[in-house]
């Protein structure tokens, strides 16, 4: 099995290549089911169109490493989160020119402290991957994936991409 | 998964999952009417990414209604082969975009709804529910964050910006009421612990609406009056030039596939 794993770490993030598909967090389980390997994948957000080609990723890798037989089934529960991005991926993001994910900011869905987040200033620094300084601002919430969001940096005047944390 | 249909009848299950279902797709479909037309580029791929986002979740919410129904319809044949009438989203969904203000406005006033409800539908009787409601949620009190951030800028803008914001408020806001108008599908969901009461919501909805409209600057409407009739199938005329071109090409070329 853990060869297994060697190899699925091995397939690089359609989207974002520099991060593996372990990297990311999205495979929940690998198991045997009888004669068919079975992988368990969680969607990142629900509507991201690199899901499908993560899922023919993973079975073009498993078949051509030698698998036989690969089932892929889908897992919405429990969400997938960026506190399952790992140290390993978030160096690989930061050296790539994407900021990795500032942890505990993402968008709470329960109703204390909302108010003050919508109506007040509830900011927080992302660091500039290319010349670390946290004199950034957001140009928008979105950015060229649904990952993410579009960041200037006001030192070095560089754009740069920042991996939202969910 | 058979013992969950039977906290509740199979039709009102299946009926209450096309309420979610078609408002998150006719939303999406509708904020997705602005890609390539924003006014700024940022904009137009954060709108693009909030329809995206949308019409996963439409995905997750008519594949399980299909599921449910159990007669060989999956999440394409329920957004492409239906007509308006057999549509439930919530009216204010299928409003025109207007302009820019007008779209963020109607953004606001559905994701103000939404984080409550998916938040409560979190503990769900039915775990492929919270399963759903668990992975929306997440994205949209990200919207949320967004929407409302855009029409307290705009709301507390220019004189311009201002008006536009006052007045895609009004146009709107007689569509709200739908979403806490409970009717029999509703209190069946409930008592069967499957889904809040649509009433229940309406406090922390208002809580949510009054305070980012004072920090905008605008003027809450006073009346009450609610148009009602997207739950039943009584649609606005909008709906069904947007369906006309949603559904164009499984339409004109049936199960066509690429």
């Amino acid at each position: 099995m853990d060869t297994v794993w060697q190899w699925l770490s091995e397939i690089p993030d359609p989207e974002i290549p520099v991060l593996s598909l372990t990297d990311l967090g999205v495979i929940r389980d690998v198991s045997w089911q009888d004669d068919t390997l079975v992988v368990t994948v969680t969607p990142t957000y629900s509507g991201c169109p690199a899901t499908a080609v993560i899922n023919l990723d993973i079975e073009t890798k498993l078949l051509e490493c030698g698998v036989t037989k690969v089932r892929l089934q889908q897992q919405l529960s429990p969400p997938w989160t960026t506190d399952w991005l790992t140290q390993e991926g978030r160096a690989k993001l930061r050296a790539y020119g994407i900021a990795p994910p500032v942890d505990g900011t993402r968008s709470d869905s329960s109703a204390a402290g909302r108010l003050a987040r919508l109506t007040g200033q509830g900011s927080f620094q992302v660091a500039c991957p290319r010349c670390g300084s946290e004199n950034t601002e957001k140009v928008s919430q979105f950015g060229s994936t649904p990952c993410k969001a579009a960041y200037r940096c006001r030192s070095c005047l560089e754009p740069f991409d920042y991996f939202k944390c969910h | 998964m058979t013992s969950k249909d039977k906290l509740v009848a199979r039709d009102t299950l299946f009926e209450w999952l096309l309420r979610r279902g078609d408002t998150a797709l006719v939303l999406g479909h509708r904020v997705s009417e602005w890609c390539g037309h924003s006014p700024v580029l940022e904009e137009d791929i954060a709108l693009a990414n909030v329809a995206l986002d949308l019409i996963g979740q439409a995905r997750m919410w008519l594949g399980l209604a299909g599921e449910v129904e159990g007669k060989g319809r999956g999440e394409n044949e329920l957004a492409y082969l239906r007509d308006a009438w057999d549509f439930r989203n919530f009216l204010l969904a299928e409003q025109p975009n207007g302009d820019f203000g007008q779209t963020l406005m109607r953004q606001f006033l559905i994701d103000a709804y939404q984080v409550p409800l998916l938040e409560a539908l979190k503990s769900s009787k039915d775990e492929r529910i919270a399963a759903i409601a668990a992975k929306a949620g997440k994205e949209v009190a990200y919207h949320l964050d967004r929407s409302a951030d855009l029409v307290i800028r705009l709301g507390d803008g220019t004189e311009e910006s201002h008006r536009r914001m006052q007045q895609a408020l009004d146009a709107l806001w007689s569509y709200t009421g739908e979403m806490f108008a409970s009717d029999a599908i509703d209190t069946a969901m409930a008592e069967a612990g499957l889904a809040p009461d649509a009433a229940s919501l309406k406090a922390e909805w208002k809580e949510t609406v009054e305070a980012v409209l004072d920090e905008a600057t605008l003027t809450l409407p006073e009346s009450d009056f609610a148009h009602m009739g997207g739950l039943t199938g009584r649609h606005s005329e909008h709906l069904g030039h947007m369906l006309a071109e949603m559904q164009f090409l499984q339409r004109a070329y049936p199960g066509a596939t690429w």
